[in-house]
This record gives structure tokens, sequence and C-alpha cells, in this order.
């Protein structure tokens, strides 16, 4: 967080001034470690056994938050008699089917739910269509009415499975699994648990660290157990953090620049599942589900009233026919095989530089190279401009600029101070930035660009009759240049007939009565104010400072924050009250804006048949979940499982400790020739990992172009223990190489105790670390860290795994030309032949 | 001059008798900085922005004068930065002013060995051509069960989490009309 996050670190700071403890656990030694209470290394891709050794400290010990734990969470609620653990069958859960790789969930449903459960087609098409992500804002579909046990005891509550799944987690199998001694686990989990309750909140901070890896969202399901046990979600001082990475990268998930999303994540269509319109609408708000997506309807057709306006009516179905389908997988990394494949056309670059930031870089340019046209946006010749006249591949030969017939258009783009509009941060705040002054020259907005390409395109098309054009020249999209602004209106939403903005998400209507571009963002705009530019001081507000910016959902800051007062109503205790019930007024009321009906009373208790809000009961802090509580087990919605389980990484160097299983059984790879994953071999004898400096950001596209970025990070450099360069004859500040399946690249070396070898399963792991900013382009150059790493993905996010590989490393510079290529293949076939 | 002036104009006696006993602000001061004055006090005009690197989303206060920025600060005003900005947020203002920045349209033509000037309106109609031209040679009206599916997997786009909401907004609904599903950012990676 130092490193990456550092001005959002300075509250770590301060709150270590105050008392607090901080831990880090990290497989190198950061400025973070540095100001830490406790720094734990350990190895890169064993957090869920990490974890679930916490989860198992927490069950066995009986630390947990009960009182939170029975309220808020399903840890009462009893599962099917069909389910089977981990435990049971060696590494997989009950409904395996290993042709598809994916599980027929219906029997990890809750009992009597057998028949809601999803079969193996539908999982299959969930995970190519990355359907895990729809669930960032709301759980998927589950019955209100569950069989519950609330003194826990019932073995197939969801506690007492929890208690067996990680029993084995113990802080013997951690030491052996993630190489952290048995004390400094026990350590780290009496802190934890010390520090979490009725007057103390523990916070959970993690970024890509967790994400890139082939298990990366049961990673995160792992900290949220945790957090749920603990009582430290929706309450001041606690929660999960993800510290996220670009200064829009939230808002580009809600508004989604996504294949398989509509804005506030509405399924993109999917040619099977969602043929009708009626189809669509009922996968998403589940018609028997309580809570806020039963009004999915009104969010759907308001999107469509945004998008064709007087053309959306209900005769047909307000242009539902007009969007376009999925049929599987057309994530980043499917387009870019495709690429190679020669499927694709064209392609537009959006301030994105894939031929340095995206994993298997050598895929990246080649499926660039034969491209019809490619559109790079960028306010830099970026490296994914260029990779036609001096990218690596020019260099061995496998590209060759006369034989290229990739036609380029390099297109400035307009930097952050040249245009107005909002950013969201990583805590779904929703900022507005003013515009300082004109774009030089060619540059151009991102809104310029669009405005006029959807211009052109449709001028061209004017007067068609083909039914194809008939969704683009139907959509609302006025002649003039909007604003930044105008553009903002639309996504606040509207009443169709006066034209007002509405207030917020509980005023869109299923009528058509109201248009609205991206329902969770619905009351940026209340009362016609533009409310995320609201700027008034910090100094002159309290510290939640509610009137600078504007958060998503409804100008709630901390979500679900419910669950900060008990289920009464009170604050769990006068040190970590925030939201609470104020029985004269009849209203929820505190620091922040209640994320629940402002009037509906703690005690109040759904009527018989109750669905969608009217079912969520005075104690469902967790509202927008299909049961209102918060899920330590996920009945449905996960591809690889209802709990999270230690896999090995898809490259690794030990066999899993745990179970038969190796990997995910669940992992998305391209199974192709030049898509390849190391195999586990004594070629590849290292584990490898990569992150961000301070002084740079991701491929380097603005930071290796800026004087004082370089001179402060000017070189690409690796970093290897003391002990690791006596094995390998690796010299302080001399050349080194790394080698995988992929690619070899070279980086200076440094030497530093910042790393150390762990112990793992009776031996030692060494482990490497790469910064990834490098490239050909820029002030300071180098190889790329990304072409080392292979496309081995999240079954339900398509997430690469880029934080855990295997690779050797070797003293001196890598061969150049061709002979670069014979060497990694030399090395390929060593390691297929197993021969070390 | 006179003594007294003289002692008191000697940085280390204002230390040790006036309100700056570490000698960082006012006791420090010689009469030249004392003379100068921030560049911030006389631009043309001030925007309130935010840093465009990470997610933190740290207040920037952008300078103008002349057409030109020339200063970029932490906006103490923030209650998320306080004022602060990393070694990137403080760079910006060469990111912004950087004479390496793209100010012209590059065209690359098949096959060729180096940029070539183009205009920016051909530019755009080339690439409105373009599009037009990989969709309709690439379009799918029905699977093979008759399903629609009204799209076209010839058009893919990347990125969009260092642009802003409205923009993103704007990209999808277009993409989205086309037909054009491929469209990714940086979330998924
Ligand atoms: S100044 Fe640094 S920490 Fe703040 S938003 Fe910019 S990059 Fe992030």
């Amino acid at each position: 967080m130092a490193e990456a996050h550092p001005v959002g670190f300075q509250y770590v700071v301060e709150a270590k001034n105050r008392g607090a403890r901080v831990i880090h656990v990290d497989p190198r030694f950061t400025r973070t470690s540095a100001l830490a209470h406790t720094y734990v290394p350990m190895r890169a891709g064993a957090d869920i056994a990490f974890l679930g050794g916490v989860i198992n400290y927490i069950l066995a010990n009986e630390k947990d938050f009960r009182e939170y734990v029975v309220a808020y969470t399903n840890a009462s609620m009893i599962v099917g008699e069909d389910f089977q653990d981990t435990e049971d069958l060696d590494g997989l859960f009950s409904g395996f089917d290993p042709d598809l790789r994916v599980y027929d969930q219906s029997t990890w449903q809750y009992a009597g739910q057998g028949d809601v459960g999803q079969p193996e087609g539908a999982a299959h098409a969930d995970r190519e269509t990355a359907s895990g992500l729809e669930q960032e804002s709301h759980g998927p579909p589950v019955p209100a009415d569950v069989p519950r046990d609330p003194t826990l005891q019932h073995p197939r509550c969801v506690y007492q499975i929890l208690r067996r799944h990680y029993a084995r987690y113990t802080p013997e199998v951690v030491e052996r699994v993630c190489g952290v001694p048995r004390d400094q686990f026990l350590e780290v989990c009496a802190a934890w648990t010390a520090n979490s309750g009725r007057e103390r909140t523990t916070a959970l901070v993690y970024s890509v660290g967790w994400t890139q890896h082939s298990v990366g969202v049961q990673y995160i399901r792992a900290g949220a157990i945790i957090q749920l046990l603990l009582g430290n979600m929706g309450r001041p001082g606690g929660g999960v953090m993800a510290l996220r990475g670009h200064a829009s990268i939230q808002g580009s998930t809600d508004i989604p620049t996504l294949f398989n999303l509509l804005p506030g994540y509405l399924p993109m269509p999917h040619h099977r599942q969602h043929e009708t319109f009626r189809q669509w609408v009922d996968a998403i708000r589940h018609p028997e589900q309580q809570g806020f997506w039963a009004n999915a309807e009104a969010y759907a057709v308001s999107l469509l009233k945004a998008y064709w306006g007087d053309a959306a009516r209900p005769e047909n179905d307000w242009g539902y026919g007009w969007l376009p389908r999925l049929t599987g997988d057309h994530g980043t990394y499917q387009q870019v095989l495709d690429m190679i494949d020669g499927r694709i056309k064209g392609y537009f670059l959006l301030g994105q530089n894939p031929a340095v930031g995206s994993a298997h870089g050598k895929a990246q340019r080649l499926g660039m190279a034969n491209l019809d046209w490619l559109v790079v946006r960028d306010l830099f010749e970026i490296e994914s401009a260029t990779f036609w006249k001096d990218g690596p591949e020019v260099a061995t030969g496998e590209i060759v600029p006369e034989r290229c017939r990739t036609e380029v258009f390099l297109m400035p783009a307009a930097s952050h101070a040249e245009k107005e509009g909002t950013f969201t941060q990583t805590q779904r705040l929703l900022q507005w930035r003013e515009k300082a002054l004109d774009p030089p020259g060619d540059c151009r907005s991102e809104l310029w660009f669009f405005h006029h390409l959807g211009r052109l395109v449709r001028e061209r098309l004017a007067g068609s009759t083909r039914p194809r054009d008939q969704g683009i020249l139907n959509l609302t999209w006025p002649d003039e240049e909007p604003s930044g602004e105008d553009v903002l209106r639309e996504i606040n939403g509207f009443d169709v007939v006066t034209g007002e903005p509405v207030p917020n998400f509980t005023a869109l209507k299923a009528d058509g009565s109201t248009a609205c571009g991206c329902w969770i963002y619905s009351g940026v705009f209340q009362d016609g104010v533009n409310q995320a530019a609201r700027r008034k001081p910090g100094s002159e507000q309290d510290w939640v400072a509610r009137e600078w910016g504007w958060a998503w959902p409804s100008d709630r800051r901390t979500l679900y924050n419910r669950a900060s007062a008990d289920p009464e109503g009170r604050p769990w205790s006068e040190r970590k009250k925030y939201v609470w019930w104020d029985p004269d007024a009849g209203e929820w009321t505190g620091y922040d804006v209640p994320d629940f009906e402002k009037n509906k009373p703690p005690g109040y208790r759904p009527p018989d048949g109750a669905t969608g809000v009217e079912a969520i009961s005075g104690d469902d802090a967790f509202i927008m979940q299909g049961d209102g509580k918060g899920w330590l087990y996920a009945p449905s919605g996960l591809i690889d499982g209802p709990l999270p389980a230690h896999y090995e990484p898809a490259e690794s160097t030990v066999r899993n400790p745990l179970y038969g299983r190796q990997a995910n059984p669940t992992h998305k790879v391209y199974d192709r020739a030049d898509s390849p994953i190391n195999p586990r071999s004594a070629v590849y004898p290292y584990v490898f990992t990569t992150s961000r400096l301070t002084e740079h950001h991701t491929a380097g596209g603005m930071s290796r172009q800026l004087a004082y970025l370089s001179e402060l990070q000017p070189e690409m450099f690796v970093e290897v223990s003391p002990e690791l360069a006596t094995e390998r004859g690796l010299e302080h500040r001399g050349w080194a190489h790394i080698v995988t399946t992929r690619a070899a690249i070279e980086a200076r070396v440094m030497v530093t105790d910042r790393l150390r070898p762990l112990r793992v399963d009776g031996r030692v792991v060494h482990q490497i670390w790469l910064p990834y900013h490098w490239g050909g382009q820029g002030l300071v150059t180098g190889d790329s860290a990304n072409d080392l790493i292979g496309i081995a993905l999240d079954p339900n996010v398509l997430i690469q795994e880029s934080k855990a590989g295997t690779c050797d490393i070797r003293p001196g510079r890598r061969p150049t030309g061709g002979d670069l290529l014979a060497y990694v293949e030399q090395y390929r076939r060593r390691a297929e032949n197993n021969d070390g | 001059m006179g003594v007294r002036t003289w002692i008191e104009g000697w940085p280390v006696y204002r230390q040790l008798t006036g309100t700056d006993p570490l000698g960082r602000g006012a006791a420090a001061q010689s009469a030249r900085s004392k003379g100068l004055s921030a560049r911030t006090g006389t631009v043309d005009s001030m925007a309130r922005s935010v840093c465009p690197y990470c997610a933190v989303g740290c207040g920037q206060r952008i300078f103008v004068t002349d057409g030109k920025v020339v200063q970029i600060e932490g906006d103490p005003d923030s209650p998320i930065s306080r004022g602060r900005l990393c070694p990137k947020g403080s760079a910006s203002k060469s990111l912004v002013t950087s004479d390496r920045r793209q100010t012209r349209v590059r065209y690359r033509r098949p096959f060729g060995t180096g940029w070539e000037d183009l205009d920016l309106d051909t530019a755009m109609d080339m690439i409105a051509d373009r599009v037009l031209q990989a969709r309709d040679a690439t379009w799918e009206d029905r699977d093979s069960g008759g399903r629609p599916l009204n799209r076209t997997l010839g058009i893919a786009s990347l990125g969009g989490a260092t642009l802003d909401n409205e923009e993103n907004y704007l990209i999808k609904k277009l993409f989205t009309a086309l037909g054009a599903i491929q469209i990714e950012n940086q979330a998924r990676i």
C-alpha cells in the first residue's frame, strides 16, 4: 500500500501513531513492511492456506463475534444433504463434471432448495462470460425461507461445514504450505482476533496481489469470511478494502467497458440464456428473491430508454432486440488469440498498453501485427503503437515491418487537465474534475472522439433500412458535442416527459417513464446539482466528509453500514457507533447515509410470501444479497466452489500439500501451442511475482515518458535473495535473465534481503521479484516482465494469474535475435522431457 | 544597517528567539526569498482536479497562465489527500506539458516502415469507414438455432480505466449499438 497507493497509506501511519497495530503479509519486504509492526513473508500463491488457517483459528477457539455472526451472516443456515466438501472428495466439491471442468452446483444449495441450483451447462456459460463479475453489486439468487439453526450446532449448518472444511488448516499446515513459521502465524491470528469485536474493528486491505490468480476470487472470499466471522463488515475501521490501480478503474467497472456487462452490473445478454427481454430481466431480478435487485426491470428499462429514447417502446421490448448477444468468452485474452488467428479486423486501444501491460506480451504483439487496422488513443507514442517497427518481435524476425499489414492510427488524446468529467476512485467516490485548459494540437478527449465517430457512422448509415442498422440509427446521439455534464445527467437518469433528474434509483420505473444510463449512479445529479463536484473542504467537515464528491449507491460512504448497529438498531459500542435507529424519529440516522430503508424499524419482519424490498427484514444488513445475509458459504454463484480451498497456482514448484487436486480444477486456460504453461519441472525451479514501484505506473505509458519519474527509477531490475544469488552466481548490479516457456527477459540484478528463501513442504523455495513497468519506448526502456507470464485465468472473472509463476534465472544478458527463440525453445523441450 | 537590525538579520537569532525553533520557516528566510512570491499567486486561473494515476483519487489544483499549465499541486481541501501527492501525482505537470506528448495524428500505412502525417478530420473519416467495413464483413444476424446475435466479432476495444465515467458511458453505448461486444479494459487484468 505504501508503494502503490502512497497517499492512502498516510491514514495507516496515522492510525499507527494512534495505537493501531499494522501487519503486512507479502512475499517481498516493501515500504509497507518497513512501517508495519509485523512483517510476514510468505510464498506467492499460498494465501488461501494462510487465510484458511486464520479461519480455523477463529472457529477452533470460538473467537467469532457470535451475535454478529448469528444475526448478519448465513452461519445458521442449513445446507442440503447431498453437499460434499473438498475434505470428502480430495480437493473437489460435489457436482464436478470432468469433461467441462465445471460444477453442477445444485448440491451446494441450502436444504430444501436443491432444485434451484445451477446445472453445469449454465455454469459453463457463466465461466465463459465471467458472470461472477455481475455480483460486484449483488448476490446471486437464493430464496429467503431457508431452514436455520441459530445455535449453530446442526451438523449441516454453514458454521459447522466451515469448521470441518478448515479443520486441517492448522498452524503446522500453514507453515508447510506458506513457509510462515507457526509462531509468527499465531501472532497474526491473535492480533487480528483481539482487535475485532464490539469495541474494536480491523481493516483488511488488498490489491491485485490477490486478484491476479487462478483462484483470485476465492482469495477475496477467504478474506471476507474472516471479516464476517469477526464482525468487521459494515462498520467503521473495518471492511475489505480493494485498492485499485487506475484513476477510474472502479468507474470503468461500474459503467463498464467490459464485454460481459452493461452499466450498473446488468448482464450483457447471452444468446441462449437471455433470448427474450423477459428472460433477461427475470435472470437479473429473480422474481422470488428479496432485496433491491427485485426492481431490476426498472433499471433495465431505464437503461434501454437512455440508449434508445422514444424508439424504446413497450411493443418492441424497449429496443431489447437491438442489443448484441454473447455466445461465450469474448474477453481480452480470447480476443488476442483471435487476432493471431485473423478473426478480428480492427482494434481500439484507449489509454491501455497491452504490448507491455498484459500477460504473454508476445501474443499481444503478434495479435496486433495481424489486424487490418489499429487505432491507438494515447498521450504518448507507446509500445502498442510501435510494435511493427521496433517491438521485440522485430528483433527476433517474427515481425517484419514490410510484411506487417496492420494499418495504425495514433490519435493523440487529451490529458486529465484538458477535459472535465468524473473519476470514480477506489472507495466508489465520484469526483468531478474541472477543465483547466484546451488540449493542444490534434489532442482530443474520448468524449469528443466517440461523439464524432458515432456521428460519422450514423451519417454514413442514414436512411438504411437494414435491420442491423436500426439500433445505431435509433440511438439517442445528439448532433452537437455533449458536455461532460450532459452525459452525467443521462447517467443519473431523468423523467422522460419533464426532463427533470431523478433523485435516486428508487424513482426509476419499468413503464418507460424514466431513462437512466447507470442505475447505481442515480442521484449523482440529484436536485439538478452535480453532486460529484461538491468540494467542501475536509477541514470544515466531520471525518466522514459527506460533502466532498458523491459515492454510489445514494451517497453511502460505507456499504452495508446497517451492520454497524446491533440487530435492535443500537450501536455495537459507543466507540464504534456509525449508523443507528432513532426510535423517537422513527428513522435510521448517524454519520453516514444509512445503507438501509430509512424508516424500516429493526423489528420489522416481512409478511409470508413477501418478495423484493418488502422481504428485507429489519435486521437484514446485507440488503443486496438474496437472503439479506453476509455469505460465509456461497450456495451458488461461484464457478469454483462454495468455499475457498487451497490450490496451487497453475505454475507451481510444489505439489499441493492439502489435496490431490493440484490447481483450481475449474480455472481457464487456452489449450494451444502459442499459449503454453510451464509444467512443474526442475527446469523452472523458482517462483516469481511482480508488482509496482511507487515511481512508475502500470505499463509505463504515463511514467517512463516523464523525466523526474524516469530518473527516480531508471532501469528494469530483478530482486533476488543473497542465497539465490549465490546459488545461481548472480552479481549485484550485474545482468541476469529470467526464463519461462514463453520468453526470456533481461534485467539488472538487485541482491537484497527484501526477499528471503522460505521452507515449504520440507524444502527451500526461492522467490524472485520483478517490477513490470518497462518496455521499448520512453525515456527509460527495458524488457517487459509481462512477457514472462502465461494465460491462466480465474474462472469467475477471467483475470490472469500474474502474481505467481515459475521461472529460471541465470547470470548474464539474454541471447538476441533468432538465438533468443532457440534459447526459449530449448528450455521448453527440456521441461517437456523433464530433464532438469 | 544598525547593530540591532544586523543581529536580527542573523537567521540563528531569529531561530532561537522567534516562533520557528526548527529553522525551517520564517527564521531561515533571506531578503531574497522574502521578496519572492509563489507562481500560483499570479496565475490566470486554477482548476480543481484529481490525480490521473492511481485510484486513491488525490485532489489536485491546476494553475494556468497564458494558456499553459504552470503548476500542479495537491489540493489541501481534499479530505482524501489533504494536500498531498506522491511522486507520480507530483510529476503530473510534466505529464501534461511534456514535449514528448503526441499532439499530431500519426499514420502508418499497411506494410509501411515509418509514420506519416494525417489530417485529424481525414483520420476520423477513415476510421468511421473502417469500422463500418469491418462490421459488415463480420456481421452475425443469428446463431445456428435461429436465435438473435446482432453482432460483430470483427471489432475489439481495450481500455477505459484512465478515462472519465462519461467517456466510458459513450464508448459502451456506441459500441453496443453497433453490435461490437469485444469491449474490455484494465479491470480484466
Ligand atoms: S498522488 Fe499518488 S497516491 Fe495520490 S492519486 Fe496520484 S498516484 Fe495515487
